[in-house]
């Protein structure tokens, strides 16, 4: 299972990669494992701001549904939209071409909160 | 926690396992829509050894099986299955099942694993004929071989010639073992399912045999997701979904099953008394062509309103399209009605289908 060490991670399987005040979210390895078959990606095309550890959509596998949780405040800068049609993505490559938003990250220090990859390796045990 | 003969076999595999009625099964073991595609495009093999096996056997068992399930078993022959259900006095239904007709004397009716205690208490309480009833679920093994190649997997290693008509069953050797065949299923493909009474070692070399003859065919081993997605497909009820003590045959679609014109059965006067006064609510198949995924326990709406809830839901692998079944208000439950499905506050247009889902 992949962890990528420049990410952050949340306890609830997003990941987010910080670029600047560009923030991109997805869901680990981990989560697309134990979900199994993505069916779809349940995100409002219209979503403008995301609230940290608000959900923001959800994700729909074929044994059950997952809510989405923000890792952090900020405003939607674009939503894959490659997922509409290939959700399989995000089980096949869930921290490239599985990434689900794009964010202007509201304010860094919240970040600081977030599990490093060594802190979320250990939250899962392995 | 009980295991099933092939317990090792899905462990090895690297299977998800689940708890499920009180056994460990497999739930998955590469991709649930690969696995559901294996069994519409080829072949694939269920470890469906939970459910339970009941032999009834006496020179009264008709009139016992007669009097416990809602199906008229009397025009059975030997080498017939029937499918049926028991049902209590108010019409709510114990359990569905399979009724095999071994000899005129001798019966095996299969039960849901999630029932086996339940149900067989309940026979006994109602066996007022003197019939033996032996369970014998926890040493029985069953395999459910599907899809179109089903057939010329297991004829490789059988002993016969395995012309059989659907709901039919012989008994011969496959992989060199004694075995009830029959030609059933629950996903509405071309199938068998294989019963025998073995330990882990006939257990084992029954799955490799069909595995090595089923190889050319790209068998594929079917966890319990898959089974799910392609019953429902099929548009088969499942007991704890679709049916159980509150709903009854008629309202579920079963009318085909349940013979009101049998000599007295259990939940016979309930059941005339419901089809007299007419069913207030249905069973009815919910497609929608938008991007949505139903599931159990959601509402059914109607400009606004509760008509009803779904009892099973999925996406289909074969249609790409999300289907459902769901009780709604008789009103609501001709074919083309236009109905939604309420997920997460949203309410997701839907319309009223017909079965199954999936043509044949």
């Amino acid at each position: 299972m992949k962890i990528p060490e420049n990410l952050r991670y949340t306890k609830d399987h997003e990941w987010i990669l910080i670029e600047g005040k560009t923030g991109t979210i997805g869901i680990t390895d981990y989560a697309q494992g134990e979900l199994g078959d993505v069916v779809f990606i349940d995100i409002d095309p219209n979503l403008k701001e995301i609230k940290r550890g608000q959900s923001f959509g959800a994700i729909e596998a074929v044994k059950t549904v997952s809510d989405l949780y923000a890792p952090c405040n900020g405003k939607v800068l674009e939503i894959n939209s490659a997922l509409a049609n290939s959700p399989e993505i995000v089980n096949s490559d869930p921290y490239g071409g599985g990434w689900m938003v794009k964010i202007e990250i509201k304010d860094l220090d919240e970040l600081e909160d977030l599990l490093n990859s060594k802190a979320y390796s250990q939250m899962l045990g392995k | 926690m009980k295991k099933t003969a092939f317990y090792n076999i899905h462990e090895k595999l690297g299977a998800k396992i689940v708890e499920f009625a009180g056994y460990l099964m497999p739930i998955q073991y590469s991709s649930i829509i690969a696995e559901h595609k294996a069994v519409r495009n080829s072949v694939g093999v269920f470890d469906v050894s939970h459910m339970g096996e009941v032999f009834v056997s006496g020179e009264k068992a008709l009139d016992f099986i007669q009097h416990i399930t809602v199906n008229d078993a009397s025009v059975l022959f030997p080498g017939g299955v029937q499918y049926s259900a028991m049902c209590y006095p108010d019409g709510g239904i114990v359990d569905d099942l399979l009724v095999y007709k071994l000899t005129d004397d001798k019966f095996m009716l299969v039960i849901n694993a999630s029932n086996i205690e339940k149900d067989f208490n309940w026979m006994k309480e109602n066996n007022k004929f003197g019939v033996e009833l032996k369970n014998f679920s926890d040493d029985y093994s069953l395999l459910a071989v599907q899809g179109p190649n089903s057939k010329a997997v297991i004829q490789k290693i059988s002993d016969k010639n395995l012309e059989l008509e659907y709901y039919h069953f012989m008994q011969t050797k496959v992989a060199g073992i004694d075995m009830i065949v029959s030609r059933t299923g629950y996903t509405g493909e071309l199938g068998y399912e294989l019963y025998f009474n073995g330990d882990e070692k006939n257990a084992e070399n029954v799955w490799n045999k069909l595995f090595e003859a089923g190889k050319e065919y790209g068998i594929l081993p079917v966890g319990l997701a898959a089974r799910d997605s392609l019953r429902l497909e099929m548009g088969f009820c499942l007991y704890g979904n679709d049916i159980d003590q509150t709903t009854n045959p008629l309202e579920a679609g079963l009318g085909w099953i349940t013979k009101l014109k049998k000599q007295n059965f259990i939940a016979k006067d309930a059941l005339m008394k419901v089809k007299n006064d007419g069913l207030k609510r249905k069973l009815v198949p919910l497609i929608t062509e938008e991007k949505a995924f139903p599931r159990k326990g959601y509402e059914i709406t109607s400009a606004g309103k509760k008509v009803g809830t779904l009892t099973s839901g999925t996406v289909s692998p074969i249609l790409d399209k999300a289907i459902a079944l769901g009780y709604v208000e008789t009103q609501f439950s001709a074919e083309n009605t236009e109905l939604n499905f309420l997920i997460r506050g949203k309410e997701i247009p839907a319309k009223v289908t017909k079965l199954p889902f999936v043509k044949k």
